[in-house]
């Protein structure tokens, strides 16, 4: 029976989406069975970022609202010999179309063929929140630098540890400027974990090679060779329970260093 | 044989004392009290306003009952009536004492949009995050870092403090007063062990914890010992 991993945020736009597919597919990579659900009803993007776009014709909503059987609606990613799959949002209905109970129910059925579920959520608390958590084992909660996104992810982390069916959510910081964070013209890693108060997996740099393959339909943790995608392989071989510690590339900075060998036990 | 008397009223230099007996049922209680009121109205004609106090004793009056009374005497000339004491209180009055003299320690982090709320005093080993909410009926004892509002006595207690390892709250309150961070401050000071109280001109004053022990020996709880 596989795991369930919800990608959330509370604030939109830090990256939810694309650390949703980038995670699924370097799990994918590790030799995995994935699922990716959209959950992000009425805008939904996965596919886009994935490029499936094009192969959908069921929906979160036809599962649901059983119109169709949940394999009829996965969407298939060639790349992979059968490890990677997409079950698309809706584009039409709303959120109020699922309920917390009825994405249980899918997430479980889910559950009994693939190693990884990952979900990945709308922005806000409302119902879209609450449908992305309801069948979720773990949480990975995405934040940038920035005073706003950190504000808005503590307040998802209070609502995540108060639904405590999940594990206590982990940590991904987006878009890191290196530049930025020595000017301290941003809030640096350890500042904002120590904030947070949660297990830091993974740091990820501000690349634009992360939105020109977002936008090519193929995400950046395909490519071999970009700081990126080592950053995302990484935090796949992390939910793994590998014990990595953070790449040069990732960053320099001394004390994040520190802090993810006190989250890996190194101590 | 003589009845017994149900109401006996005393005078004494800041008015009078109306002192109900406890024994006998409330509606003979009532019944005489009116009967006694408008005889002693009649012997004491054009008076000033008398303040009554009332003392029932042993006896348990409802908030109905004790309004009833209050009215009985308010219809009478010249009458003020002030509190009415009774030796007997419910469990419920207890408990809610008992919670405010109560210290409710907890052990999380107060996040963006929680509330945390205690009738006594706090004493939180964890932060209270920016957006997060502390409030207290008396002092607030934080352990961590305090980035968000905490709100101390907030039934009306002046004396009730608030103090953090790291204070840099958005808000402070205690009891009616509010102080506010410096908009645009640089936090770059560190701000260590330190205290919020009200001060003799009602204004929150943030200062070293060390103060408290001169401002508030009420604080003390211990007894006896050297
Ligand atoms: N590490 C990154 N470096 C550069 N751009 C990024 C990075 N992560 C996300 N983006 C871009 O930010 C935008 C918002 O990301 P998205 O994943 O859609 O956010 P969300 O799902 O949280 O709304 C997209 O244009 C995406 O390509
Ligand atoms: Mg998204």
């Amino acid at each position: 029976m596989g795991e369930a991993i919800v990608i959330t945020s509370g604030k939109g736009g830090v990256g939810k989406t694309t650390t949703s597919a980038n995670i699924g597919t370097a799990l994918a990579l590790q030799g995995k069975k994935v699922c990716l659900v959209d959950t992000d009803i009425g805008l939904r993007n996965l596919d886009v970022v994935m490029g499936l776009e094009n192969r959908i014709i069921y929906d979160l909503v036809d599962v649901v609202e059983g119109r169709c059987k949940i394999h009829q609606a996965l969407v298939k990613d060639k790349r992979f010999e059968d490890l990677l799959y997409l079950l698309p949002a809706a584009q039409t209905v709303d959120k109020s179309a699922v309920t917390p109970e009825q994405m249980h129910k899918l997430i479980n059925e889910l559950k009994q063929d693939y190693d990884y579920i990952v979900i990945d959520c709308p922005a806000g608390i409302e119902q879209g929140f609450q449908n992305a958590i309801a069948g979720a084992d773990r949480a990975i909660v995405v934040t940038t630098p920035e005073v706003s996104a950190v504000r808005d992810a503590d307040r998802i982390i209070g609502l995540l540890e108060k639904a405590n069916t999940i594990e206590s959510p982990k940590l991904v910081i987006n878009r890191i400027r290196n530049h930025m964070m020595k000017t301290g013209d941003m809030l640096d890693v350890d500042e904002i974990t120590t904030h947070l108060s949660i297990e830091l997996i993974g740091i990820v740099a501000d690349d634009e090679e992360v939105i020109k393959a977002s936008n090519h339909g193929e995400p950046i943790a395909l490519n071999p060779n970009s700081k990126a995608s080592i950053a995302y392989r990484n935090i796949a071989r992390r939910i793994l329970g590998e014990s990595i510690p953070l790449q040069p590339l990732e960053d320099k900075n001394k004390s994040v260093f520190g802090k993810i060998k006190q989250f890996f036990g190194v101590r | 044989m003589k009845k017994r008397q149900n109401v006996t009223i005393k005078g004494t230099k800041d008015g009078i004392v109306l002192h109900l007996d406890d024994s006998c049922s409330y509606y003979e209680l009532k019944k005489e009290l009116d009967e006694k009121l408008s005889e002693n109205q009649r012997t004491q004609a054009e008076r000033q306003s008398t303040p009554v106090k009332v003392d029932v004793g042993n006896r348990y009056l409802n908030d109905a009952q004790r309004e009833e009374i209050k009215d009985l005497i308010r219809q009478k000339k010249n009458l003020v009536v002030g509190e009415i004491e009774s030796n007997v209180v419910t469990k419920a009055e207890v408990d809610k004492l008992k919670a405010e003299n109560e210290v409710v320690t907890v052990s999380r982090i107060i996040r963006s949009g929680q509330v945390l709320e205690v009738p006594g005093d706090l004493l939180l080993i964890g932060d209270v995050n920016p957006g997060g909410t502390v409030i207290a009926g008396g002092n607030i004892f934080i352990m961590g870092s305090l980035k968000g509002i905490a709100h101390a006595g907030v039934f009306g207690n002046d004396q009730a403090v608030i103090t953090a390892s790291s204070m840099q709250p958005s808000q402070l309150r205690i009891s009616d007063c509010l102080n506010r961070a410096p908009d645009n401050a640089q936090n770059n000071d560190k701000r260590e062990m330190e205290c919020a109280y009200i001060d003799e001109n009602h204004q929150i004053i943030v200062d070293r914890l060390q103060v408290l022990i001169q401002l508030r020996p009420n604080l003390n709880r211990f007894e006896g010992g050297h």
